[in-house]
């Protein structure tokens, strides 16, 4: 009878694994679009994403002498590979999966000490590294074949694509993603309106039906995912809504200026990984700021970044650059940022009568 | 008064107040022994003036606080809670969160529970301010809401445009304001008139009730008749603490270190209110208290009131009491403490028990690590950064924890309730807190024996320094001895020299050098 028990003595039913569910929940949508329009080997790269990310989280969890299963069932490892392998080429071989997820979760959470304890976003980390080290492999995209269709891979070829050596010989059709074109076409001198024909259709933008990677390229599924984290209050809106301001209002004001070598709103909001970065990746808490007005700060650095890299920088998407940078800035903004306190001014002094 | 300004952050809460709300205020039983701690409030304890073998009557003073200057003090007197024998003035078990032994005096009880003779009051107004302030402290009435902060002291300050009593109970279970509200409304309603006498007539008296109670707000609507008035506030947690009750209310922040009254603002709470209204107008001093007895540990909760200095096992077994309690909390569930057995005392400041069959919630989840999602710093009504005090508590930066404000951290537990992460936020800083006010008297303490040190030193060299000074001035005052000495001498040789003896003049030579 009677256990000495801290105060207070009851609790709202919140849990960190609650956080996370409800976090991959309102990805399902995106992700299953893309399984649809990728087929078989962007399933089993997803698989091998989740499957790596758990043993590795395990094993770490291991060697660092703690209890494994509670901090393993959180779902936190399970969502840094969800998110790592929407970010990932669909057709991705299974070695880049499982690099890009060792890598996450060793070197981008583990070592700083696990969960809650990292500076920069796993998921990112990874699918940087992974692009200055396999740049072919992190750029090869395919054209959207449904699955079920005619021309798709079955499941054993799509096993083959996944697991098969490099050279695989599906006939699949492959092709830059919009943002990459466009930058290789421009240098190339040619105009923007002559690269973008025939190349983006707003309609099939907006769903998701073009090249790109697995999870990325239906801004709608994943701004509706977004808008339900939102109201279920597991993010608030201001670092996604300073996102996109950031990328829209300098990509309108160059576009305006002069529309036949700047991209206008519509494909910059619709591809590459702006509605990802803005919804899933840059909200994560452990590496955004705490205050809202930090949180305005960070978006806006984050969207600006974005499109500067996008548009002047060697890459043709810069929403992960754009994030790790904003996450160097995270402790800094956290520091100098601090709410006013109840009974007292800005600068921290009591109020006097 | 129809606007209201909302403080920061703070949680909705399943008020489960519905167990106990709906029963009537009953008596409790009298128990055969009342265990009553000399400190049941914030101050000073009072000393006895009872002998063990006393026979005392109910509401004799039994301990008083020093001579009669009560109402200048932070003491109050302690009354008997029932007519008996004193059988021990003694360290016993106190319901308070360190578990340790205080002072109490225990009586046995007669049944016969007879009143002492009581001095009331029938005409407050012509009485004057001072008076009635030294009447109250008399009757040893202090803040009843929790905090215990003795009454009179907050009846004394000048230049109070608004007084407010608190009506607000915004923590899940308790009910026992609420029910005082609906069955007592003219007692408060004149508790606060006294109070506003006292005070020197408010520009504004209030009684604020949070709307999940609206029985006990048309109630003292119809009491009130616009003599003082009655509003409904939002009900939000932590709304009846008394900073967040005036910010609410006024819009008016209270700064860190500084007092409502500073402000032109004091707060009672609804039982203070009524037991002021009985001291004044029936003389009755303070010996029981209303006290919610609830959850689901016990066959029937409801309100009690109850003889100060009951023991608690006394209440539940006339509760109900089922045989599996898991735990015992005394106060709110977000504030209130576990208690270690139930052999402990009702005081002044018990305003709630809760009984519990299964362990509570928080304690079934193991506690994971923090992942910053800022929950916390959205419901702290104080506006903190709760997560960057708990990253500085467990790196023991206390330095920094205290450069951001954990001392104004008001241990309310909206933190820690919503962590997604089951972190005891709250003891934390509590742990935190005591930690610097240790190294403060740890640094105190190292000041003391160095500025001892330095002035030893300082002491020895200045001894020395006399001791040799008074030597000198010793050997400067024998000085013009040895010169008569060597005149005298010089005498001598040249007296010899005019009257030679050669045996003499080896010896005087050697003296002279």
């Amino acid at each position: 009878m009677n256990l000495p028990t801290h105060a207070p003595h009851i609790h709202s039913p919140t849990h960190i694994g609650q956080i996370m569910n409800n976090v991959m929940l309102a990805l399902i949508p995106a992700t299953v679009l893309g399984f649809w329009l990728y087929g078989w080997p962007a399933i089993n790269l997803w698989l091998v994403c989740v499957l790596a990310a758990l043993a590795t989280e395990a094993l770490s969890l291991h060697l660092r002498g703690l209890t494994v299963r509670p901090t393993l069932l959180d779902g936190s490892a399970m969502l840094t590979a969800w998110l790592l392998a929407l970010s990932l080429p669909p057709w991705a071989p299974w070695w880049i999966a499982v690099i890009g997820t060792i890598f996450a979760i060793l070197v981008g959470k583990q070592v700083f000490g696990g969960l809650g304890q990292n500076v920069f976003n796993p998921a990112m980390i990874a699918r940087v590294v992974l692009l200055i080290s396999f740049p072919v492999e992190m750029t090869t995209w395919i054209t959207p074949i449904t699955l079920g269709s005619e021309q798709a891979p079955h499941f054993l070829e799509g096993l083959a694509i996944t697991f098969g050596s490099s050279g695989t010989t599906f006939d699949a059709v492959t092709s830059a993603s919009l943002l990459g074109h466009v930058k290789v076409e421009l240098n190339r001198g040619v105009d923007l309106q002559a690269a973008l024909t025939g190349y983006f259709i707003p309609h099939d933008a907006v769903w998701g039906w073009h090249s790109g990677s697995l999870g990325e390229t239906s801004a709608v599924l994943l701004f509706l995912g977004g808008l339900v984290l939102i109201v279920k209050r597991i993010i608030t809106w201001h670092i996604p809504v300073a996102m996109l301001i950031g990328v829209l209002l300098p990509a309108g004001l160059m576009h305006a200026l002069n529309p036949s070598h700047y991209l206008g709103l519509v494909p910059h909001l619709l591809h590459g990984g702006l509605m990802l970065g803005a919804f899933f990746i840059a909200t994560d808490p452990v590496t955004s700021p705490n205050t809202a007005i930090g949180q305005w700060i960070f978006g806006l650095g984050c969207g600006l970044l974005t499109y500067i890299i996008r548009t002047w920088g060697n890459y043709p998407e810069g929403v992960a650059f754009a994030v790790l940078i904003m996450n160097a800035t995270t402790p800094v903004i956290d520091h100098y940022l601090r709410p006013r306190i109840y009974g007292r001014n800005h600068k921290g002094e009591a109020l006097l009568p | 008064m129809t606007r209201f300004w909302q403080f920061h952050g703070g949680i909705k809460l399943n008020g489960n107040k519905n167990l106990s709300s709906e029963q009537p205020i009953a008596k409790a039983n009298l128990p055969q022994f009342l265990i009553l701690p000399l400190l049941q409030h914030i101050g000073v304890p009072a000393e006895p003036v009872v002998k063990v073998g006393d026979k005392v009557l109910k509401g004799q003073i039994i301990a008083h606080c020093q001579a009669n200057d009560c109402h200048l003090k932070m003491s109050v007197p302690l009354h008997a809670s029932s007519s008996g024998t004193v059988v021990a003035i003694e360290p016993h078990s106190v319901p308070h969160p360190s578990g340790l032994k205080a002072n109490c005096i225990v009586i046995e009880t007669d049944g016969r529970d007879e009143w002492v003779e009581c001095n009331s009051i029938t005409d407050y107004t012509t009485i004057s301010p001072m008076t009635l302030r030294q009447h109250i402290a008399m009757a040893g009435i202090v803040g009843l809401g929790g905090a215990g902060f003795p009454a009179h002291m907050k009846l004394k300050s000048a230049g109070i445009d608004t007084l407010i009593i608190n009506g607000a109970e915004c923590e899940p279970y308790i009910t026992c304001d609420d029910r005082l509200m609906r069955e007592y409304p003219d007692d408060i309603v004149t508790g606060a008139q006294i109070f506003r006498h006292i005070l020197g007539g408010t520009q504004h008296c209030i009684i604020a009730v949070e709307d999940n109670k609206p029985a006990a707000y048309s109630a003292l609507l119809q009491s009130a008749q616009g003599r003082v008035s009655v509003v409904k506030v939002p009900t939000l947690y932590p709304t009846g603490g008394e900073k967040q009750l005036i910010h609410v209310l006024t819009g008016q922040e209270i700064g860190k270190a500084q007092l409502p009254a500073d402000f032109g603002i004091v707060v009672h709470n609804i039982e203070t209110t009524r037991a002021v209204y009985r001291a004044v107008k029936a003389g009755r001093p303070l010996i029981s208290r209303v006290v919610t007895v609830t959850g689901n540990g016990i066959e029937q909760p409801q309100n009690l009131e109850v003889l100060l200095g009951t023991p608690i096992q006394v209440i539940i077994d006339q509760c109900g009491r089922k045989p599996d309690i898991e735990q015992l909390i005394m106060g709110g569930p977000m504030m209130g403490f576990t208690l270690p057995h139930d052999q402990l005392p009702i005081i002044k400041t018990t305003n709630c028990l809760i009984i519990s069959s299964t362990p509570t919630l928080a304690t079934q989840q193991t506690a994971m690590p923090c992942i910053r999602c800022g929950a916390c710093a959205q419901v702290c009504p104080v506006n903190l950064l709760p997560q960057q005090l708990y990253w500085y508590t467990k790196a023991k930066d206390f330095k920094m924890a205290k450069n951001y404000h954990l001392f104004d951290c008001i241990e309310c537990g909206c933190c820690a309730y919503v962590c997604p992460s089951y972190l005891p936020l709250v003891d934390y800083y509590r742990y935190a807190k005591a930690e610097i006010r240790a190294n403060e008297q740890e640094r105190q303490k190292a000041n003391l024996a160095r500025n001892r040190h330095e002035f030893r030193t300082f002491r020895l060299a200045r001894e020395k320094a006399e001791k040799l000074a008074r030597h000198q001035s010793a050997a400067a005052a024998s000085q013009p001895d040895k010169k008569i000495i060597i005149e005298a001498a010089l005498e001598r040789v040249k007296a010899k020299k005019t009257h030679p003896d050669s045996e003499e003049k080896p010896i005087l030579e050697e003296s002279l050098l």
